[in-house]
């Protein structure tokens, strides 16, 4: 959570540099804000106990996020994140239920899910961005058509109850979630890596620059040579691989899927990357912002639920209300009187 | 002779639509609509929709069930329009999706004559059901608690995991509390945990880094359980007696009881299988020489390792 705050503000803007100091740092000011004011509620806020939930938890979305970034950079968004993790989830404990007589009960089990994983995320991703560009239909309606398929067919999966992995894997697979290396749980590793590739991807590599040109402006980037259609489609293959991954970490915290799963896990990405500076309509983007956001959406529902002077029927406005706040923070011109 | 007797019955309210339907053919035609299954309870209501129905049809090769699921209100109000028209059921069993957009429908289905038994979720209109078959949200709170109370005593202190914001869980959560009031036992803190696992991990996490001393959990719910015991073996404190009282009637819950498992000893009922008890009362509304119509309000049976098995369906999805 440190690498990102101010090493990735976007290049191009030298001109404005004086004025976009507090755009860049707007979301890392209301991460800090907000842990004053859980620090303030309880001191316990800042236990070390406390402070690993709360990265552990902002992994899931964190990761997921990451991937968003790159669809919304590039002009498109993709609603399917939170069906389609509940959907790998599902595929994921089947089949590593179905492999305990052929590969038993160990470390082989755990890798086959984990590969299956990894190649239902880029499928469903490719799905994704094939019916965007070749089908031309808009990102919003293939994704909301995915989303219903696979929220559909977790329900299905499960006879419409809850997949639960075998008691056995679980005791292997089990550290992956609540194990530690360095004192830091390995779902903090995991979300470090895919936020440093990501940030690499994004701002250091030519894929990067695309996918801010075809946000910007899709028909200027056609003609510049830029293979639209391929460059929109990885975008989404990323996002697939995201929630794949994210989707490894999260199977052995309690080792179910539901219908219940991933549950509006798409608009919690789509706020971490707004809230981290993204533009929506695409054409700029910011990884470390992104991780700000998906922390500062963790770290929200961690207060409330530090404090029991706000009523638990007016969460959903608090979570409003800080999301509102963190994006005005960045976007509004606080140039204070030089406009 | 019942079944001469039931015709009787069902003639002097309906005399039309009955004698068509009697005529056609001699079996009694029960239709069965309930939502299409998106949760674990759900999918248990379903199994057990289906098992009643062959165990009933087996029993009485006169009565033919109909189970229709529905995916949304208006999917429900015109199963309920086919069952009348197509079907020409003489009694309906119905879950009601939403009270107030099913409210009309069965009141039409009513209008045909039919017997109609509605469980779990009530119409806004009293009156129009002749049998309401339904758990009890209140007792299930009141029976927590008073097993609280047993094991808890005077000074110790617990955390309170509640559902999705509606009436179902003020009904739960009042009656709770009204029941620990005075007992000494200090409630710590409530908050949502939405009847889901990853929510119930989540709030146990930050109930256990706020309070250092907790001694037993309400989570309401089975699925609530599952995490909140995944968050405390986390923080490895899962020892020293704490315990998590859950509800409902899971599978997977009552098994652990039986295996007399310390941290979830005991469930509260609030069963699935509710559905099957208002097809049995709908049939013997036919079948019996008793009277059937009325109020059935389950009572919210305490399963503790005794009596677990008896509320053990190995083969039922919850």
């Amino acid at each position: 959570m440190t690498m990102s705050t101010t090493s990735d503000d976007g290049e191009g803007k030298t001109a404005k540099r004086q004025s976009i100091d507090f755009k860049t740092l707007g979301p890392a000011i209301a991460l800090l804000i907000l842990c004053i004011i859980g620090f303030l509620l309880n001191p316990a806020f800042i236990s070390e106990g406390n402070l690993t939930n709360l990265l552990t938890r902002s992994a899931f979305i964190g990761i997921i996020a990451v991937g968003a970034t790159f669809v919304i950079t590039a002009g498109g968004i993709d609603l399917s994140v939170g069906s389609m993790a509940a959907a790998i989830a599902g595929v994921m404990i089947i089949v590593m239920n179905n492999a305990v007589e052929t590969l038993g009960t160990g470390v082989p089990t755990v890798l086959l899910g984990c590969g299956i994983a990894v190649l239902l995320g880029i499928g469903a991703g490719w799905i994704n961005g094939a019916l965007t560009t070749k089908g031309k239909i808009e990102a919003f309606i293939v994704t909301l058509g995915t989303m219903g398929i696979y929220r559909s067919l977790v329900t299905y999966f499960a006879d419409g109850g809850t997949l639960s992995l075998n008691f056995d894997i679980r005791g292997t697979y089990r550290p992956v979630y609540y194990d530690s290396f360095l004192g830091l749980p390995f779902p903090v590793w995991v979300f470090i890596g895919v936020a440093i590739c990501g940030w690499l991807l994004l701002n250091r590599t030519a894929f990067g620059r695309y996918c801010t040109a075809i946000g910007s402006n899709e028909a200027v980037a056609k003609y510049s040579a830029i293979n639209v259609d391929r460059v929109k489609t990885l975008t989404y293959i990323i996002q697939g691989l995201c929630v794949s991954f994210a989707t490894i970490i999260y199977v052995p915290r309690l080792g179910s899927a539901s219908a219940s799963t991933g549950v509006l896990w798409e608009l919690e990405a789509i706020a971490a990357v707004i809230i981290g500076g993204t533009v929506l309509k695409g054409g700029y983007g910011r990884i470390g912002g992104t991780i700000l956001g998906a922390l500062i959406l963790t770290t929200i529902g961690n207060i409330l639920n530090f404090t029991d002077m706000i009523s638990n029927y007016l969460n959903g406005t608090m979570q409003g209300l800080i999301i509102i706040v963190a994006v005005l923070l960045q976007r509004s011109d606080w140039k204070l009187g030089k406009n | 002779m019942l079944l001469k007797k039931a015709l009787g019955v069902m003639a002097v309210t309906s005399a039309l639509v009955f004698a068509g339907s009697a005529v056609a053919d001699e079996k009694i035609k029960i239709g069965v609509s309930y939502p299409t299954p998106t949760h674990a309870w759900a999918a248990g209501m379903n199994w057990h929709a289906e098992q009643a129905e062959k165990r009933l049809e087996k029993l009485y090769p006169d009565v033919d069930l109909i189970l229709v699921n529905s995916p949304d209100p208006g999917a429900q109000a015109s199963a309920l329009e086919d069952l009348v028209s197509v079907h020409q059921i003489d009694a309906l069993v119905v879950l009601p999706f939403e009270s107030e957009p099913l409210t009309d429908p069965v009141l039409n289905v009513k209008k045909s004559g039919a017997w109609i038994t509605v469980v779990d979720r009530g119409l806004s209109q009293p009156g129009i059901e002749d049998l309401y078959v339904a758990g009890n949200n209140p007792e299930l709170g009141r029976v927590s608690a008073q097993y609280m109370k047993g094991r808890l005593k005077d000074g110790d202190n617990i955390v309170v995991l509640r559902g999705i914001p509606t009436v179902i869980d003020n009904e739960r959560f009042d009656a709770f509390m009204a029941e620990i009031e005075g007992s000494g036992i200090n409630v710590l803190d409530h908050k949502h945990a939405n009847w889901n696992r990853d929510d119930g991990f989540e709030v146990m996490q930050d109930f256990l880094s706020r309070f250092p001393d907790i001694d037993a959990v309400w989570a309401q719910d089975d699925d609530i359980a599952i995490g909140v015991v995944a968050a405390l073996k986390q923080a490895g404190r899962d020892g020293n007696g704490m315990f998590v009282v859950g509800g409902a009637g899971m599978k997977e819950i009552i098994k652990g009881i039986m295996d007399g498992d310390e941290l979830i000893p005991v469930d509260v009922l609030y069963p699935p299988a509710m559905i099957a008890t208002a097809m049995d009362a709908t049939v013997n509304a036919f079948k019996s020489n008793g009277p059937v119509a009325g109020r059935y309000i389950l009572g919210a049976t305490l399963i503790t390792r005794e009596n677990a098995e008896s509320y053990y369906f190995p083969d039922s999805p919850f």
